[in-house]
């Protein structure tokens, strides 16, 4: 079996799965609070990862505000609980608010035929914007409900998730490692069965060869709004995760700052893929922290040169171009074809 | 009668900034179509070279109108050379690349001089129109406005160079046919957008100090201004700057500075669904 024969396989899907059920069911015994509370975040953060690896790697729209989603969901799950006390709503209202602004963002963009660039000029000005809204309300005036906006200081102590209809019994840091992985697994799986569907075909076909796929009947607009609300959604999620992981959100997540990391993530780990982003982001956000503990190097300054770099040297992204080494690597020894495949898993899967 | 007075002067005042801050974009974005994500950078380097001449005792005029855009043009020429020259083409990629860029510098000049304020007082002290004071400054910036787009305009039309980058632009393989080599062009624009971005940043720094982090609050308001100007570089820069510049500032005197500035990115979406090309690529066709 073909390297891309095999990641676009039900296979790699399954190992994927088994190796995250894995290391889900066994992790939490191993590691200590600590480490399990860094996991944590880097697997919300994943969850992010993955929603602009979706809309971007597979139906190729290069949003450069994938942040104003997921400081949307983790504002709407703020501000909902506040006014809420029980955490089942503002679950689905950190999904649905994200997904319904992606929907309008995106009926305006692709139902007007904006190109490329547009796109991106439009969704950092929508950042922008977000911003610098919820950034100037910071006095008592501005408030939704009970719940006060906060502007730069943003808003603290979110209640947590509860489990729904028992408002006592609150989600704890060891239930939100669980919580946020089972979400990443999910997405994945979700994902992975939505690109091996028709409509996942189509929007890769869109992606290949736009007026090819509208030749043939295909409404492109419709499902790269389709795609880009999805992302929106995941994205909310995500958000969602955030608000609770720290109980706090800021406005900081709407910031180009941010937006600049979820490219980076996508980017360094692979275009094209979805286990990429992941592992892109695990790598950056592990890698920011190291920078953080030091003086001599600021961390723009780093993700700035790797963001150069991947673009000049590396544009397919690390685990691309580590399978198609690993493949490279493997056609040259003569052995049986049962060991080549079974080696790129680890590479690839 | 005075309030009206400050108010068109306060309007064309944020026309002219709007002007100023995306020359050098319309520049670069227009003639080479090379998204350049750290624009905002560009700007923030043209201020601290005017700080840090200023500091060294060179006079502010000479620091603003010579120095700035020199250092930024030279900056511009090397990262041409370095990173924007393997992405022609490749429109996306130039704009991650520029976007890298634009951490890069912000992260190596926050290294160098920290991440706090640097300012120098704004010069020219202020006049009075009826009850209200005026800053001399803003009458300065409007006029270098002025000065900079029929400058512009001189050098595209009037001069060698300008139509040799204006052929160029246009058909590369057949500039390159006629001697001319097109990666030398390339070069030297982006040294020119460069150099006036540098300009505008030098021009901005007695007015808003200096942060290694101020670039992201101009990249987005000229970016917009470009791609809403449209496909004709100068009449769309005067045409979109206009527009937006007199929104930004209604906005402002009627709310806050902060809806102002929201005010006129929302006016940009609007604006680009209606006229997707720009306003140029519906109104004054054929301009340059």
């Amino acid at each position: 079996m073909t390297l891309t024969g095999f990641t676009t396989s039900w296979k790699s899907a399954a190992v994927t799965l088994a190796l995250g059920i894995v290391l889900l069911a066994a992790l939490p015994s191993v590691l200590d609070d600590y480490t399990l509370l860094q996991m944590t975040i880097y697997l919300v953060m994943s969850v992010l990862a993955v929603s602009l690896g979706f809309i971007w790697g597979y139906s190729g729209i290069l949003c450069f505000g994938q942040a104003a989603f997921f400081g949307l969901g983790a504002y709407t799950y703020a501000i909902a609980v506040v006014n809420m006390n029980d955490s089942t709503v503002p679950l689905l209202l950190s999904i649905v608010v994200p997904a319904l602004f992606a929907a309008v963002l995106g009926y305006v963009i692709f139902y007007g035929r904006l190109s490329d660039v547009y796109m991106g000029v439009i969704t950092l000005t929508v950042t922008l914007i977000l911003f610098n809204m919820i950034n100037s309300t910071a006095g008592p005036e501005w408030k939704i409900g009970n719940a006060p906006l906060g502007g730069f200081n943003g808003i603290p102590a979110i209640p947590p998730l509860n489990w729904p209809g028992n408002i006592d019994e609150t989600i704890t840091p060891r239930g939100m490692f669980n919580l946020s992985f089972g979400v990443l697994l999910a997405v994945y799986a979700g994902l992975r069965w939505l690109i091996a569907s028709r409509i996942g075909h189509v929007i890769i076909a869109i992606k290949e060869n736009e007026q090819r796929a509208q030749l043939l009947g295909y409404d492109a607009r419709a499902y790269k709004l389709f795609a880009f609300t999805l992302g929106g959604a995941i994205a909310g999620l995500a958000g969602c995760l955030f608000a609770n992981w720290g109980a706090f959100t800021s406005p900081t997540i709407f910031g180009l700052a941010q937006s600049a990391q979820i490219i980076i993530w996508v980017i360094v780990g692979g275009l094209g893929t979805l286990v990429g982003p992941v592992v892109g982001c695990m790598l950056i956000q592990w890698l920011t922290t190291q920078i953080g503990t030091q003086q001599t190097f600021n961390s723009n300054l780093v993700l700035g040169a790797i963001l150069v770099v991947f673009v000049l040297l590396v544009p397919r992204g690390l685990v691309p171009s580590l399978g198609d080494l690993l493949a490279r690597l493997f056609r040259r020894r003569p052995v049986e074809p049962a060991e080549p495949v079974g080696r790129v898993e680890e590479g690839r899967a | 009668m005075d309030l009206a007075l400050v108010v068109v002067i306060q309007v064309l005042y944020g026309i002219a900034s709007l002007v100023i801050v995306s020359a050098g974009l319309a520049v670069i974005f227009g003639m080479m179509k090379v998204i350049n994500l750290a624009h905002g950078e560009f700007l923030m380097l043209g201020g601290y070279s005017v700080v840090m001449a200023v500091q060294f005792g060179i006079n502010l005029w000479i620091a603003i109108f010579i120095v700035a855009p020199i250092a930024v043009g030279l900056v511009g020429i090397v990262l041409e050379r370095l990173v924007i020259r393997r992405l022609y083409g490749r429109m996306v990629d130039t704009m991650l690349a520029t976007w890298g860029l634009s951490l890069l510098l912000i992260g190596i000049v926050t290294s160098v001089f920290g991440n706090t304020t640097a300012g120098i007082s704004t010069p020219l002290g202020n006049f009075a129109i009826g009850g209200y004071s005026v800053s001399v400054y803003t009458l300065l910036i409007i006029a270098v406005a002025i000065v900079l787009g029929l400058a512009l305009r001189g050098v595209l039309t009037k001069t060698q160079f300008g139509l040799i980058a204006r052929g160029t632009m246009q058909n590369p393989a057949m500039a390159d046919a006629l001697g001319i080599s097109p990666s030398k062009v390339y070069s030297a624009t982006f040294a020119v957008g460069a150099a006036l971005s540098g300009l505008a940043g030098g021009l901005l720094a007695p007015l808003t100090g200096v942060v290694p982090t101020m670039g992201a609050a101009f990249v987005a308001k000229a970016f917009i201004t470009v791609i809403g100007g449209g496909p004709a570089i100068l009449t769309g820069l005067a045409s979109a700057s206009g527009f937006f510049g007199a929104i930004n500032q209604v906005a402002t005197f009627l709310s806050t500075p902060v809806f102002g500035e929201v005010a006129l990115l929302l006016a940009a979406i609007v604006m680009l669904r209606l006229l997707p090309q720009g306003i140029t690529g519906r109104f004054f066709k054929g301009s340059l």
